[in-house]
């Protein structure tokens, strides 16, 4: 699977091309911390921004997985779930646990629980590896759902958020759910950006190209590989603590269910396999396709199709997208955007 | 004992109609490399369309070999509209289209046919009866035989005819196979028909058992154990491992379950076939691929 190109990994990028990618980040950082919470509306901070936010955070553990190591998961939405009810629990038990410790906890639970389950990559390879994930996924569903000691004996295993305090700080409204997220979900993705433009990224890599040659060369085939699934587990870990405290408040183990791990490998395939902003486009799609769909339904198409069959009819169009996505753009939007940029930055060059 | 044998028996026949959706999954496999995971919601597309054309009216029959073209027709342009454009891509990149197109075929087979549950009469009755103190399905005992019957034509398709020797081709060496003049676009089309086929019977046996809805494309996830345990290139294997998870999955059920809480069926299949990989990393029968640097 090559799918991020030599030049893009040795090249040296021009200071120029540096400048703008700082200003453009600047930019991003302006409107998100400055303009998105003053002009934002409560709609938009809780059925918009902060499950994209939180989704994308997921795709890029994924794509640490997939994307960059190579090692296919249908199990994401059970990492997600380890994570949430971990952080619920370190919270509960835990007297006078600060909020961020928790999530933290959270994710390195997920991470130890991805280790466990990564270990049969060693053996088994390919689509072999999927029994393992899914493995991971019904087991973890299962075990929440029936040990009621990790929902604190809640009859139905749902588990409700704490008052969101961090130094002192009430963060329980939209928009402090939304300035929470977007400050874990931002930090995490440096480091992710970070991570796999360094020599664990590289190493991730060249196991996804081929393990074989990279064990030739002298790569470090189990810690590579289970570094991968921690470092996955831990960001879904993260992302799922984040979609129970930040996004629902409340959560059941059901929520995280089979359907979820499809959602966030179709945010990543979507978005660009092997990149970190592309996991942010992927969820952005995810998130405002559905609503889309559904505005243009009630709006142009009301009396023509069943709302009943709104699911369906999105099921279709996902599926449609996926499969042209594969075909025509495998990089997914991630590489649409990079190219048009080049493209914008050309055209002011000849200018 | 008598209860042992009885859970045992019931596993065993289960186990069959795990097989049933696997051996789709193996067709496709031996000749193009792709791992279908649309298979589930072939299952489900071929079990809607027949229910819903009786429904309307259509004789038993004349609504078999509609849905047998119907199912022809979607080969045809899944072959030419997915397939086609991504020969030689990576096989993740094949997979994660045929979970595009399980999604495509849900969204459409329910579009088409509405979600609501189809009762489905195969003329069957589903009434146990008695061997020697061991209470059997009628049922069960009508799916195992027409599974038997499945295997038997496609082992006299595959090894007695002209076609299954270009199947056999494909799935030993696409290269060598293109060389010698077999048209490969033909082959993908032939095979995904036949798994459309075996679809359908799956359908068939499914629906009656459980009622035709949206749930039978989640049997998918039973069928991937097995084919996991038998391996994905034998369809002999898929036979093995649909008796052995149908058998362990009924046995756990009856003897661990009550010790853990119960509800074990959905994840103990998927730690059995880990086992097993962890032993054998093909599986049972699954040939093991040499990897050259």
């Amino acid at each position: 699977m090559a799918l991020a190109s030599t030049d893009e990994i040795f090249s040296r990028v021009p200071a120029s091309r540096v400048r703008v990618d700082r200003l453009a980040g600047v930019g991003v950082l302006a409107l998100a911390y400055g303009v998105v919470p003053a002009v934002g509306t409560d709609y938009w901070f809780s059925a918009i921004l902060i499950p994209f936010l939180v989704l994308a955070l997921a795709g890029v553990g994924l794509n640490v997985l997939t994307g960059y190591a190579g090692q296919l998961s249908l199990g994401s939405a059970a990492f997600m779930a380890v994570g949430a009810f971990a952080s619920y629990n370190f919270l509960l038990r835990v007297p006078h646990l600060p909020l961020l410790v928790a999530f933290a906890l959270g994710g390195l639970t997920a991470a130890g629980v991805g280790v466990v389950f990564g270990l049969p990559s060693l053996r088994i390879k390919g689509f072999y590896l999927i029994v393992s994930t899914l493995a991971a996924q019904f087991f973890v569903e299962w075990a929440l759902t029936k040990w009621s000691w990790f929902s604190n004996d809640n009859a139905s295993g749902v588990i409700t958020a704490p008052p969101l305090l961090v130094l002192g700080h009430d963060f329980s409204g939209p928009r402090g759910r939304y300035l929470l997220a977007l400050t874990v979900v931002l930090a995490l993705g440096m480091v992710a950006r970070n991570l796999v433009r360094g020599e664990v990224g590289r190493n991730w890599m060249a196991v996804r190209d081929m393990d074989t040659a990279a064990a030739v060369i002298g790569i470090p085939i189990l810690k590579t590989k289970l570094l991968a699934f921690a470092t996955s587990s831990f960001y879904c870990g993260v992302a799922g603590a984040l979609w129970a405290f930040a996004y629902l408040g409340t959560v059941e183990p059901h929520g995280f269910d089979l359907d979820r791990s499809f959602q966030v490998l179709f945010i990543i395939i979507i978005g660009g396999l092997g990149s970190i902003a592309g996991a942010f486009l992927g969820a952005a799609f995810i998130v405002l396709l559905p609503i889309l769909m559904d505005n243009v339904a009630t709006r142009f198409l009301a009396g023509v199709v069943d709302p009943s069959n709104l699911e369906n009819l999105q099921k279709l169009v996902f599926g449609g997208l996926i499969i042209f996505f594969l075909i025509k753009e495998p990089e997914g939007l991630a590489r649409l955007l990079r190219t048009a940029a080049e493209r914008l930055r050309r055209r002011a060059v000849v200018r | 004992m008598p209860f042992f044998l009885e859970v045992l028996v019931g596993g065993l026949l289960a186990g069959v109609m795990y097989s049933m959706v696997a051996i789709g999954f193996v067709l496709i496999y031996k000749a193009s490399g792709v791992f279908n995971f649309a298979q589930g919601s072939m299952v489900l597309f071929a079990a809607l369309t027949f229910v819903s054309i009786v429904e309307r009216g259509v004789g038993f029959w004349t609504a078999m070999a509609i849905t047998l073209a119907v199912m022809l027709v979607l080969a045809l342009v899944i072959e030419r509209v997915v397939l086609r454009p991504l020969v030689n891509r990576p096989p993740i990149t094949l997979f994660m289209a045929t979970l595009g197109l399980s999604f495509m075929l849900e969204g459409l087979a329910q579009t088409l046919w509405g979600s609501q549950v189809h009762g489905l009469e195969l003329g069957v009755a589903d009434t146990p009866f008695e061997v020697h103190g061991v209470m059997v399905s009628q049922f069960d005992l009508f799916a195992a035989g027409a599974a038997g019957a499945l295997v038997l034509v496609l082992g006299l398709l595959f090894n007695k005819t002209r076609l299954g020797l270009a199947l056999r081709s494909v799935a030993d060496d696409q290269l060598a196979a293109l060389a010698v003049g077999i048209d490969l676009r033909r082959v993908w089309a032939v095979v995904w028909a036949v798994s459309g086929i075996v679809a359908l019977v799956a359908g068939l046996l499914w629906g009656a058992r459980v009622g035709v809805q949206f749930s039978l494309s989640l049997i998918v996830l039973k069928a991937l154990p097995v084919l996991i345990i038998g391996g994905f290139s034998s369809i002999a294997g898929t036979i093995v491992g649909g008796l052995l998870i149908g058998a362990s999955e009924k046995l756990a059920e009856v003897y661990i379950g009550p010790l853990v809480g119960g509800g074990i069926e959905n994840w103990f299949p998927y730690v059995l076939a880990l086992v097993f990989l962890l032993a054998r990393p093909t599986g049972l029968f699954g040939e093991p691929r040499v990897e050259r640097v």
